[in-house]
């Protein structure tokens, strides 16, 4: 059973694509190689910069011959008939076969496919497999019209039988004729040489100065680099994504550790990372008893006569010049920090917009400035704090350092707040405030953190929310949902117990206040502002809206408030557009709870509760209806309640009436009425009781009891009687069983 | 030719060892565009030949200006006029890396005792409607050259591909001739009668040039250049292929990319001076890339761009 070799040589290769590049190889060509009938033992792929290589082995020499019989038509079918059958079949009129069958004689014919040799398979599916491989992107390249992800220079495509003898695989692709030859390392073995097996290919490679595997490369880079750091006393920063990616890189990786100069060591650890890791793709290298970043790795492809001393000088010089860069920004920033502020650094962010429609980054601060300050107090931060934290959280976006790498954002606000003197929770708020920035990420946990991180989020949301910029679909530009998500986890993780609306109201105003500035009269500028204090009061505004348009009446000037006017305008689209984003953030906490284990129906009985802007309490209570409606109890009162409120909602559709009041125990007729009348007086207080402290098992228990006299009542007594008193009397005790069960939650939607 | 094994003593001698290394593989060596451009590739030696079915070898000098990295000639790296070495080889030679690989040599650059790497970079200029896959050549850790395959030019799919190659000179000659900061870098021999740095050749210019670009230079005249240098492209495009005097059908596809070059500059220039919003910057590229797709339209239609008269 022969064993088969491909390698596909070209120019090179990035390296994030090569792995998976290798995985394609390999699956492609071996689901070709089965469907066309050719099963093997083994297979195995491997890549480097500038080649792709599968080693397939024991595979079947030619595919197996198949025969396959076919029934035609009968024998005095007309000669058209039979020749198409002919031709269908691809056999000759004397290979037919006649057999009787019920309907009289019929041709057979047996159509034999005979197996084909491996190479003439490999050869065929090899061609489709590189003409439609799955680069991310992919290039022509000279006049030709061949697709790959860059030049490709020379196909290897070997089958070696089990005697050793190889033999190539015929084939060629624009003008690329397959071979057994490949070439070794770029610069140290450039000569050609051809292969007769995998094992003679991987060893030749070897002497050819390319290690095949880039595990082997990434196993030797580590073990060297930490080798190295070790002998010195320090220990390499790992870093599996850059280990990847530089073992993709080189062919024969040779690991060179170098200095940072004196100069550069003050500059926080995370600079020197970053910078050495994006521009240079170095492994930082920490001296383990100060924690601080004192050399670097960095992985070349050559071996030299001087050992590496010139490339090593090379990159030190190069990396130099870098952290010279870096030095300059850190020093400049700190300067201006210590001389103007945090404030004074975020001044610029006047002149940055944030979007076209909702102003500037500074416009942006000073709205989350305003919410974190009301915030603050729910989530048990200084309101000052927060408010200033707000105001300087965002300073480091103007910062020379974080133009340079904007992904040390928030962290150098932290080390710039510091610089400038500030109270330890704004330099962290600086830093927490951009968190969680995914579902893996934690959240803030400091108040005034949590305060800030809160107001940017929300900002946010009501900010796309007011030019109904949502998120649809798959379309999501500017990570709303991820900004809900936050909220959300921060509330929940927290036990956070927020009054959402009023802080959605305060900002979707803030956001109108700043899209209509512009444009409109100072009369209804003020009149804004004057309502967005009052929501404060209110709690929502619709009430602080109403509240202001009544007090404007015994005033002289007064802006227009009627149709058509600005006023009346947001006074007409902001509960929509509130109602709207809390139905968003409901929803992604549906689809946070569901992964916790809640059902939809479980949170959508919460969500028609009172108070559901209150995400804390709405979980607390999913959480006991969910655990609930898990038990006996909770599921036979679930039954009794639909029930009886089944019963009770037919007769309201019949009569057209609502029973809602004035069950009296004096009509009751039986002893189940009356003691359902006992236990639903019982259970009203008890369960009023549990839900004043938010006890919703307490509560949801106490409605358990209410199971067995509810049953005993439908058992014993029928409603609909033909005494209209009793009959009403009955209906009425159904409603306060209705009520009582309503309480917590609201049953009706509960599915089962 | 040069005897490579010398290392270069200049940053002349570099640029002239680039010239004659280029030239011995048939390069046709050209002069620099005669306009202010930001980099090489605007050249219409390698925007507009790039597109068309026409076979093209060329290579030149061409000096670049980026009004933003002005550093009034104090930082080492930094320059808002500086010179990139360009070669446009159409179609792309098989042996393009080694011929590149063969001009590092030339320059002094040993392969045996460098780490010379090709690291992923894909090259993309919104504003010429331009991409294409490449690296960036790494020599010891730091970036000497794109090196592009060009796939779409002006919005044209680029039948046959040509090979890109775009040396940032200073960087490179520094590094090659193992100089710290750009303006101590030897221009003309140091053995010569009058021995010439870079920092005298340039170090008043890119003082002068980098207050007019940050602070002086007049926006409210760029503007309005702007607006008519797209107007006139236009223009010129609009004419009728015929020319009413020769009866020659003439499309003025490089006269309509001069004004190309114009806007694209001016808006370099209106950047630099920060009057320019993040939102603004989106439609003024989109603005330029029109302009630059028309141009390319145009040259397609042209004997050059290999349409038959």
């Amino acid at each position: 059973m022969p064993d088969l070799l491909i390698e596909l040589f070209s120019e090179e290769i990035p390296a994030r694509m090569q792995g998976k590049a290798a995985d394609d190889l390999k699956r492609l060509m071996t689901d070709a190689l089965v469907d066309a009938g050719l099963t093997y033992a083994g297979a195995a792929a491997f890549s480097t910069p500038r080649r792709l290589t599968l080693a397939v082995h024991g595979l079947l020499a030619t595919s197996p011959t198949t025969r396959e019989e076919r029934k035609g038509p009968r024998v005095d079918a007309p000669d058209k008939a039979i020749e198409g059958f002919l031709r269908g079949a691809g056999v000759s009129r004397d290979a037919l076969e006649i057999r009787d069958e019920k309907k009289g004689q019929v041709y057979f014919a047996t159509i034999t496919r005979p197996g084909r040799p491996a190479a003439d398979i490999v050869a065929e599916e090899l061609e489709k497999v590189i003409r439609n491989f799955p680069w991310p992107k992919s290039m022509r390249w000279g006049a030709g019209s061949l697709r790959w992800v860059r030049p490709l220079h020379s196909i290897l495509c070997i089958l070696t039988d089990d005697g050793g003898e190889a033999q190539v695989v015929e084939m060629e692709l624009d003008g690329i004729r397959a071979g057994d030859v490949t070439r070794g390392h770029r610069f140290m073995a450039p000569e050609p040489f051809s292969v007769t097996s995998f094992e003679d290919y991987e060893a030749k490679l070897k002497r050819a100065n390319v290690v095949l595997d880039a595990a082997e490369r990434r196993a030797m880079i580590w073990q060297e680099a930490t080798n190295q750091a070790f002998a010195s006393g320090l220990e390499v920063v790992e870093d599996r994504g850059l280990l990847a990616e530089v073992a993709g890189l080189v062919e024969w990786p040779v690991v060179l550790m170098g200095r940072i100069d004196e100069d550069f060591l003050g500059l926080p650890p995370e600079v020197l990372q970053t910078s050495m890791k994006e521009h240079q793709k170095f492994f930082s290298v920490r001296n383990p008893k100060s924690g601080r970043i004192e050399r670097f790795v960095t992985v070349a492809n050559v071996e030299t006569a001087d050992h590496g001393a010139t490339i090593l000088a090379g990159n030190q010089k190069v990396l130099a010049a870098r952290l010279s860069d870096a030095k300059f920004f850190w020093e400049n920033d700190l300067r201006i920090v210590r001389e103007r502020g945090l404030e004074g650094m975020a001044e610029g962010l006047r002149d940055v917009t944030f979007h076209n429609k909702l102003g500037s980054q500074a416009d942006r601060v000073k709205r989350i400035a305003a919410l974190a300050r009301e915030i603050a107090p729910l989530v048990g931060a200084d309101a000052s704090l927060a408010e200033q934290a707000a105001q300087v959280a965002k300073a480091d976006l103007e910062s020379e350092m974080v133009g340079e790498f904007p992904e040390l954002q928030g962290l150098m606000g932290r080390y710039y707040a510091k610089a400038a003197g500030l109270a330890p929770e704004v330099a962290a708020a600086c830093e927490e405030h951009y968190k969680p920035l995914g579902p893996g990420d934690a959240v803030p946990a400091a108040p005034v953190s949590v305060a800030v991180a809160l107001a940017d989020k929300i900002d946010m949301l009501t900010g796309f929310w007011a030019i109904d910029e949502k998120p649809t679909g798959s379309k999501d530009p500017y990570a709303l949902r991820r900004a809900a998500l936050g909220v959300i986890r921060m509330v929940m993780e927290g036990d956070l117990r927020l009054p959402l609306d009023r802080f959605i109201d305060a900002q979707l105003l803030r956001q109108k206040i700043k899209l209509n500035r512009d444009e409109a009269s100072d009369d209804e500028i003020d009149t804004l502002e004057e309502i967005l204090d009052e929501i404060a009061h209110h709690g929502v505004f619709g009430a602080a809206f109403e509240a202001v348009l009544d007090r404007l009446h015994g005033r002289d000037r007064t802006p227009e408030t009627g149709n058509g006017s600005l006023i009346h305008e947001v006074g007409a689209a902001m509960p929509d557009l509130s109602d709207d984003l809390l139905a968003f953030l409901h929803d992604r906490l549906k689809v946070h709870l569901r992964d916790e284990g809640l059902r939809h129906d479980v949170i959508d009985a919460c969500l028609a509760m009172p108070n559901n802007d209150d995400l804390t309490l709405l979980v607390h209570r999913a959480r006991a209806l969910g655990d609930f409606l898990k038990t006996d109890d909770g599921e036979n009162l679930l039954q009794g309640f639909k029930r009886a409120n089944n019963i009770l909602t037919q007769a309201e559709e019949k009569d057209g009436v609502e029973y809602s009041f004035g069950a009296d125990d004096k009509f009751a007729e039986t002893e189940e009425e009356k003691a359902l009348f006992i236990t639903l007086f019982e259970a009203d207080v008890k369960i009023a009781e549990a839900l004043k402290t938010e006890d919703f098992a307490g509560a949801m228990s106490a409605m358990a009891a209410l199971r067995a006299p509810i049953d005993a009542f439908f058992d014993a007594v029928q409603v609909n009687v033909e005494n209209a008193v009793i009959r009403r009397n009955r209906l009425n005790l159904l409603s306060r069983i209705r009520h009582i069960c309503l309480q917590a939650a609201d049953l009706t939607r509960v599915e089962g | 030719m040069t005897d490579s094994t010398v290392r270069p003593r200049s940053f002349q001698e570099i640029i002239l060892r680039l010239q004659a290394y280029w030239a011995g593989q048939g390069c046709a060596i050209l002069q620099p565009y005669d306009m202010e451009v930001g980099a090489g590739t605007f050249h219409p030696a390698t925007t507009l030949r790039s597109l068309g079915s026409q076979p093209w070898a060329a290579a030149y000098v061409q000096p670049s200006r980026r009004p933003t990295d002005g550093r009034y000639g104090e930082n080492p790296n930094r320059l808002q006029h500086y010179y990139q070495y360009q070669v446009l080889i159409k179609p792309s030679p098989p042996d393009l890396q080694d011929l590149y690989l063969g001009s590092l040599a030339a320059i002094g650059i040993d392969a045996a005792l460098h780490d010379i790497r090709f690291v992923e970079d894909d090259w993309e200029s919104p504003t010429l409607g331009a991409w294409g896959l490449g690296w960036e050549v790494w020599c010891d850790g730091m970036e000497v050259s794109q090196f592009t395959y060009f796939q779409q030019v002006g919005g044209h799919d680029c039948h046959p591909v040509s090979g890109e190659l775009t040396y940032g000179l200073e960087r490179l000659a520094m590094y090659v001739l193992g100089v710290d900061h750009v303006m101590d870098m030897p221009f003309n021999d140091p053995g010569a009668p009058i021995p010439l740095s870079y920092g005298d050749v340039f170090r008043q210019t890119e003082e002068e040039y980098s207050r007019f670009n940050f602070d002086v230079a007049d926006t409210t005249v760029l503007l309005r250049h702007f607006e008519e240098a797209e107007a006139e492209c236009a223009a010129i495009l609009g004419q009728e292929e015929t020319d009413p005097k020769t009866a020659k059908r003439i499309v003025m596809a490089h006269p309509a990319y001069d004004q190309c070059i114009k806007a694209s500059h001016i808006f370099n220039l209106l950047d630099a001076r920060g009057v320019i919003s993040v939102t603004e910057r989106q439609a003024y590229i989109g603005r330029v890339r029109a302009l630059a797709r028309a141009c390319a339209d145009a040259f397609v239609r042209t004997g050059a761009g290999g349409q038959a008269a």
